[in-house]
Parts: structure tokens; C-alpha cells; sequence
């Protein structure tokens, strides 16, 4: 019913898709699974009309089609159902449904016949634990989603493309989701199916299409892999880069920082050592609260139970005066005062907290190893590496005891990436606690002594230095290891 | 520094200017007259300046003036032993009225525009009331003598405009101002290196309360008492403070160049009025810099080089 040929797409001359090739016959589900970052999101969108490809053909029923602009997709009968619902949580279920589309009846909007249509939808699906007049706001997340369907259906969508469907939904409501799931296929619906949990790729789809660094590594029968041969289509690559040599075994010093049975809204159970010497990983898929975790020790959304030594912190300054540090995710909007020099951007948090100070800052830039060293320079001129080294310089003023990194070399060129990881390994060296989350596995894996890997907010399991990337992956993916 | 260096030069060319039509002003005594003329709006400027670097404004600093001299006013009545008792009562009104500025926009997270433009109407309001229109009292010789006397050949109020300016850099050169200033460019990161904003932003509420307090106490001696007194002050200080090439929202700018637009300003409405040009278009003048000084500053600040040249896509957490 939809193929997809050749589709290539560069953002300002990078290369997010080549070349991909995609297909979808009516009543078939077709899962598109991939690492972060392998393209999926970006193929989505450009069937969905948000982006126009570069290159390739996308073809409806044999005939060429080209979405310029969502409106398009959706006369096309492509409908897409995203991870973020696009509901208006004051408006009733029929409203949300038939939003732009409402039937009129001598000018006025004929709600009988939208409330009758709805309906007749939801029977149709076999729902009936909601009504077309109830308010969206009243429905439970899974319910949400069943009006994004029923809205997908009421458009005569005959191509469903859904994005990481379970990722808002409990356990229980994953089996509704199922059922509607086969009912779409039965009346001859082709489903594209985006998840990085693979028994539901299994239990589910079809066809599977592993999307790799934006290319597509190959098209299979569920029927003819495995979970093992799966894990290792998305991330099968070599591990070429360079990092510095482990702490020895065992030379792990006395632990810094411990948590018992900690957690908030975002987490739980979660029972973790960080000693000194060691570098200790963090790995996880998108939202299974890697950074919630880094956040709670370090008192930004701290831990609400669960026991934390040799403080639980409730705020920043708590945890800035306890010895714990934290390198943020997102350097400009969280770790940088952008417009104000290298000197005051290292000098923040001892100035913020009174606390270590002492070091001079052409003593701590050298340290770092921002180069050149000009501490009256303002931090938006600098790169991407040197100004995660000024974030680092930051936390070295007041010598924490434990620093948590998350995502320490995103967007940092090659260099400067072997220079973090350096710098991290000579803090671990020194008897500091270090912890990790990068999303990058192969780094993850480089770095770190032991990874500890999260899934849905809780520790889904612990590895020794030097795992393999599939052992990573299936841990966070929920497969038992075998 | 290098951002500072304009409103010098602009300043430098009016100086010049007006001493052009009038050479009085290059004589000590006729340069002081036009420093103590500009005293007050120039500590209102340093006041003002903490609270928009801070990311904030103080639209309530015109009233507060108003309302520190109708109350020196009544209280000292023309009784001098009155003088320093009621000094010390102005100071710490100018004090509380900026911390509550500081404390509503903080802790009840109302923007500053909305709370000092509330705590404006407030105090003119107050003043109304207590005064039914005219203010009753007089001001002391004692009081007055900071808004119009000298030490020697230097005027009060230019010693207390020197004093005001060199503890507003020291401030800024500390601990205080260096975090202040982050945390009006980056209140997040500010916050996530243990910064307590609130705190920050509520202390130069305080210090703007206490620049309207100082001010208010040279222009009651200079000018003499009038329910109007404050009236348009706040823009002025503001409209001075831009003109110094302090960015509005926060995080960018000195203190010393926010003090030389007050002094600017000054010099402007001083040729304009020695060209005999009305005083009515002091408004005008003002609104016209105040739009240009930050549609200069807004066409500057787009162009940062390395800022942002990943498209946006990509920073777009991607999901598997």
C-alpha cells in the first residue's frame, strides 16, 4: 500500500537519512526499531509531510505522492499518532475527534451527528469505557490515545504510523492497546509501528525494519529473527575509538555516596554505590529516568523517600555543600551563563556557595585544558568543547567529592571528547566518585567500570566493566538475558 | 567595557555641545551645578540597574520618590531636631517597599512589570489619600541642605552620587553582583550551580527601594516638596539605564555606563533646554531612545558566532 524509496534528508549538510527504503502492505504491521538517533523520528515526520525529503519517492497505491505540508499527509490517509498527544483536554471526546472537520447543519455545528459518528467509532473498536461527551482531560492516558485512533479513523486513514505507543501506558492498558491494534489490521489498515521494546515488536509486528545511523540495515519477518539477532542489527558496529585505561579492578576506594531503596515520582527502589576511583555508567533508553536520577542526588527533584548518605539532599545548595556536583545534560540552557565570561562562569558556584575558591582561574583553565586560556572571554564564543571544559573548571572550584555527568560530550568534536574522558578518568584517579549517563552505548561501555542500566525509573540491572552492547540493550529493552 | 565605551562617547560629544552655547559650564562651579542637577536621576539609574540585570523591572521607584519626601514633609514639619530621625524612616521605607517588590515577584512569582507597576499605583494612591492633593509640612534646613548645599565647592549630593557609585561597583565586583548578573543571563544555570535567585533577586529589589529612598531625599532639598515630585521618574531611570547599554532581561551590562545614561539624559534635556527647546518634548526624547537603545541592542545580539549551528532538529532528543 505505502512504499517509501531512496529517501535521503540532511539537516544544514548533515546526513540524518540515506537512502532508506520502506514498505507497508494493508494489514500488515510493520515495526521500525533503531538506536537513538538511527532516523526513525526523521522518516516519520517526512511521511507525515512536517519535512520534505531531499531525495527518494514516497508512493500511495502505486501513485506518487508528496506531502508538503501535514494537511496533505492526512488527505493522503496517512495519520500519525504521536508519543505527545495533540488533544485539547477541555474539549469533549467527539470535539477532539472531529476538531476542524465538525459537521455542520444549517450553519451551526451539528453535535448529535458528531456525538452518533464518535460512537459509532468507539463501538467499532470495542471501547466502551468512555462516551463521545465525556472531556479529554477526564481520560486516562490510554484512553487518550484510543481518541487519537478513533480521530485516525474518522479521517479514513488507511496508514497508521505510531510512535513509541506503550511509552505512556501501564502495563494493563498495553493489552488494549494490542487488541486495537489487530482490530486496525483487520479492516486492512497498514501500521507502522515505532518501539524501542522489542516483545512488542514480536508480539506484534509482522515485518521489522532496523534503522541504523540513518540507513536501513535490513527488512525482516519478525518470524525469521531473534531477540539476540535483533539487538545486534541496531547496534552492530565496531568499537573503534580510544578510550583511557580502567581503574583496576577492585581499586574501587570506600563509597561516597550510597542510596537505599531511594526514589520520587520519577523513581524507585533505586539501591546504588557511588566509590571513590570508580566511574560508574548509567545506561537506558530515553525516559527510563537516567537524568531524573542524576536531578534527585543532586537535590534539583530530589528523592521524596528512600534513604540517600551521607545526606538526602532537598535542594542544590544542600547537595553543593554535601560534595556532589552535577555537568548537565544541556550546557547552554543549564550549565552556562552564556553572555558572562569563562572567569565568571568558573568562578559561579564557589561564589554561589562560599564554599572551596583558592585556585586561581588561569591554574584551573589549565587544568581543564581550554585552549587557548582567556578567562575574559565571554563562554558563547567558545566551541562545544571548550565550554563543557569551562562546566567542568566550574565544579573543580569547589573540589566535589562526587560529580555526576550526564551526557558529558554531546556535541563536543573528536579532541575535546578524548579530553573530557581524560580529565573524568584523572578526577576518578583522584579519588572522586564519578557517574555517567551518555546515550551513546559505545562511550557508555569505553568509560565506565561497571553500567548500570534503568528501565521505567527503577535499576533494571548492573554489568561489569566492559559488556557488550547487546547485554546494555537488552537489559534496558526489558528482554531476560539469556 | 567594550560595550560601556559608547554612551561615553555620546556622552562627551552633549558636554561639548553644550558647552559650545555656554562656556559657564566648563568652569568647576557650572559643571557641579549640572552634576547635582543629575545626582538623583543617577542613583536612581545604579538602583534600577541591579533590578534589570537581574532580568527584572522596578516600574515603582517614581511614587517611592514621591512619597519619601511628602512623608519627610509632614513628619519634620520644619522642626530640624526632626531631620536625622526621619532620614533614618525614609531609608528603611525605600528599604521594606523594595523588598516587597522583591519578595511578591519571587515567592508569589508575579512579574516584577506587574508588581512594581501594582506597588506604583499603591503609593501614588497612598499618597493621594494622606495628602488630599497638596502636601502638607515643610522639609528642615538640616534636611535640605543634602539636595542643595556644599562641602566647600563640592556639592552634598555629588559627594553622595560618588560614594553611591563606588559601592555600587564594589558590589558589583563581588560575590553578590557576579552571581546576580549570571542569574539574570541564565537563571537556570544560575540556579543549578547553587545560586539562590530568589534571594539575589529580592536583595537588589532592596537596593533599588534604597536608591529611590537616597534620591528622594537630594530632590525634596533640590526641588523642594511637590506631590509630583517622582512623577515619570521610574522611566527615566530605565530610559537611562538602557541608554547605558544594559540589556533589558538581564545579564548583560555595567553599572558605571547605567549611571553615565542617567548623566546623558541629563545633558540632553540641558541642551535642549538651553536651545529653548520646551521641556514638554522631554517625554518624547525619551521615548525615542528608549525604542532605539534597545532596537540597537536587539539587532547586535542575533549574531553570536558558533551559538547555534546545529539545526534545532537535531538537538531534538531523538527516541529509539
Amino acid at each position: 500500500m505505502l512504499t517509501m524509496t531512496g529517501i535521503g534528508k540532511s539537516f544544514l549538510g548533515v546526513r540524518v537519512l540515506r537512502d532508506v527504503d520502506l514498505s507497508v502492505a494493508a494489514g500488515e504491521v510493520h515495526a521500525v526499531v533503531g538506536e537513538n538517533g538511527a532516523g526513525k523520528s526523521t522518516l516519520m515526520k517526512i511521511l507525515a509531510g512536517v519535512h520534505a525529503p531531499d531525495e527518494g519517492r514516497i508512493e500511495i497505491d502505486g501513485g506518487p505522492v508528496s506531502f508538503g505540508h501535514p494537511l496533505d499527509a492526512q488527505r493522503g490517509g496517512v495519520a500519525i499518532i504521536y508519543q505527545e498527544f495533540n488533544l485539547l483536554p477541555e474539549r469533549s471526546v467527539a470535539e477532539n475527534v472531529f476538531l476542524g472537520r465538525e459537521p455542520v447543519r444549517r450553519g451551526l455545528v451539528d453535535r448529535s451527528a458528531m456525538e452518533k459518528a464518535t460512537a459509532e467509532l468507539l463501538d467499532g473498536l470495542g471501547v466502551h469505557s468512555f462516551r463521545p461527551r465525556d472531556l479529554v482531560r477526564r481520560l486516562s492516558v490510554a484512553q487518550q490515545q484510543v481518541v487519537e485512533i478513533v480521530k485516525a479513523l474518522s479521517q479514513n486513514a488507511r496508514i497508521v504510523v505510531m510512535d513509541e505507543p506503550t511509552a505512556a501506558l501501564a502495563e494493563h492498558e498495553v493489552e488494549l492497546l494490542y487488541r486495537l491494534v489487530r482490530r486496525l489490521q483487520e479492516r486492512g489498515i497498514a501500521i507502522l509501528y515505532i518501539s524501542h521494546r522489542l516483545r512488542e515488536v514480536f508480539d506484534l509486528a509482522d515485518r521489522v525494519t532496523v534503522l541504523k545511523d540513518g540507513a536501513r540495515v535490513t527488512t525482516v519477518p519478525t518470524a525469521e529473527v531473534d531477540t539476540d539477532e535483533l539487538v545486534r542489527l541496531m547496534v552492530g558496529r565496531e568499537l573503534r575509538d580510544y578510550y583511557p585505561p580502567r581503574a583496576e579492578p577492585g581499586s574501587a576506594g570506600e563509597a561516597l555516596l550510597s542510596l537505599r531503596k531511594a526514589g520520587n515520582d520519577r523513581l524507585r527502589d533505586i539501591d546504588l554505590d557511588l566509590r571513590a576511583g570508580e566511574i560508574v555508567g548509567i545506561a537506558g533508553l530515553q525516559g527510563s529516568g537516567r537524568t531524573e536520577l542524576a536531578k534527585a542526588i543532586f537535590g534539583a527533584e530530589p528523592f521524596t523517600h528512600g534513604e540517600m548518605t551521607p545526606l538526602r539532599p532537598r535542594s542544590v545548595r544542600a547537595a553543593v555543600r554535601a560534595g556532589i556536583g552535577l555537568v548537565t545534560e544541556d550546557r547552554k540552557a543549564e550549565g552556562l551563563a552564556l553572555r558572562q565570561s569563562v572567569r565568571d562562569n568558573a568562578l559561579l558556584v564557589t561564589r554561589a556557595t562560599g564554599r572551596g575558591g583558592g585556585r586561581s582561574v588561569k591554574d584551573l583553565l589549565a587544568a581543564v585544558r581550554i585552549s587557548p586560556p582567556r578567562p575574559d572571554q565571554e563562554v558563547r564564543y567558545l566551541s562545544g568543547g571548550n565550554q563543557q571544559k569551562v562546566v567542568l573548571a566550574k565544579w573543580m572550584t569547589v573540589a566535589p567529592k562526587v560529580l555526576l555527568f550526564d551526557e558529558p560530550t554531546r556535541g563536543v568534536d573528536v579532541g575535546a571528547k578524548a579530553a573530557i574522558h581524560e580529565l573524568m578518568r584523572g578526577l576518578a584517579a583522584d579519588g572522586m566518585a564519578i557517574m555517567m549517563i551518555s546515550s551513546e552505548l559505545p562511550e557508555l561501555i569505553g568509560m565506565s567500570d561497571r553500567v548500570v542500566v534503568l528501565r521505567d525509573g527503577a535499576i533494571a540491572g548492573e554489568l561489569p566493566a566492559g559488556p557488550t552492547e547487546e547485554a546494555v540493550m537488552r537489559l534496558a529493552a526489558g528482554e531476560v538475558a539469556a | 567595557m567594550k560595550r560601556a565605551l559608547p554612551i561615553f562617547t555620546v556622552l562627551l560629544v552633549l558636554l561639548i555641545a553644550i558647552a559650545a552655547s555656554n562656556p559657564y559650564f566648563l568652569e568647576p562651579p557650572g559643571f557641579l551645578a549640572f552634576l547635582k542637577r543629575a545626582a538623583p536621576l543617577a542613583i536612581l539609574a545604579a538602583g534600577q540597574y541591579f533590578v534589570i540585570v537581574a532580568g527584572e523591572f522596578d516600574l515603582s521607584v517614581g511614587s517611592l520618590v514621591t512619597v519619601e519626601v511628602v512623608v519627610a514633609a509632614r513628619l519634620i514639619d520644619g522642626d530640624d531636631s526632626a531631620t536625622w530621625p526621619v532620614l533614618a524612616l525614609l531609608i528603611v521605607i525605600g528599604l521594606l517597599v523594595g523588598l516587597a517588590n522583591g519578595v511578591i515577584t519571587t515567592a508569589l512569582a508575579v512579574p516584577s512589570f506587574i508588581t512594581t507597576l501594582g506597588m506604583m499605583l499603591i503609593l501614588s494612591g497612598a499618597v493621594f489619600l494622606w495628602t488630599g492633593g497638596a502636601p502638607r509640612g515643610a522639609l528642615s534646613e538640616g534636611f535640605r541642605a543634602f539636595g542643595r548645599e556644599e562641602l566647600g565647592p563640592i556639592p552634598w549630593s555629588v559627594l553622595i552620587l560618588l560614594v553611591v557609585g563606588a559601592v555600587a561597583i564594589l558590589l558589583m565586583r563581588a560575590d553578590f553582583g557576579r552571581t546576580l548578573i549570571a542569574a539574570g543571563d541564565n537563571r537556570r544555570a544560575a540556579s543549578l550551580s547553587g545560586v539562590r535567585v530568589h534571594r539575589a533577586t529580592i536583595f537588589a529589589f532592596a537596593i533599588s527601594g534604597l536608591s529611590a529612598a537616597i534620591a528622594g531625599i537630594l530632590l525634596g532639598g533640590f526641588a523642594g516638596v511637590s506631590a509630583q515630585i517622582g512623577q515619570g521618574l521610574e522611566f527615566q531611570a530605565i530610559t537611562a539605564v538602557v541608554l547605558g547599554g544594559v540589556v533589558l532581561g538581564g545579564g548583560r551590562g555595567s553599572v558605571v555606563a547605567a549611571m553615565a545614561g542617567a548623566l546623558t539624559l541629563e545633558a540632553l534635556f540641558t541642551l535642549l533646554n538651553l536651545h529653548g527647546i520646551s521641556g514638554a518634548l522631554e517625554f518624547t526624547v525619551q521615548g525615542v531612545i528608549i525604542i532605539a537603545a534597545v532596537a540597537v541592542g536587539a539587532v547586535r545580539l542575533p549574531f553570536r558566532p558558533g551559538a547555534s549551528i546545529s539545526p534545532p532538529m537535531l538537538k531534538t532528543k531523538e527516541t529509539p
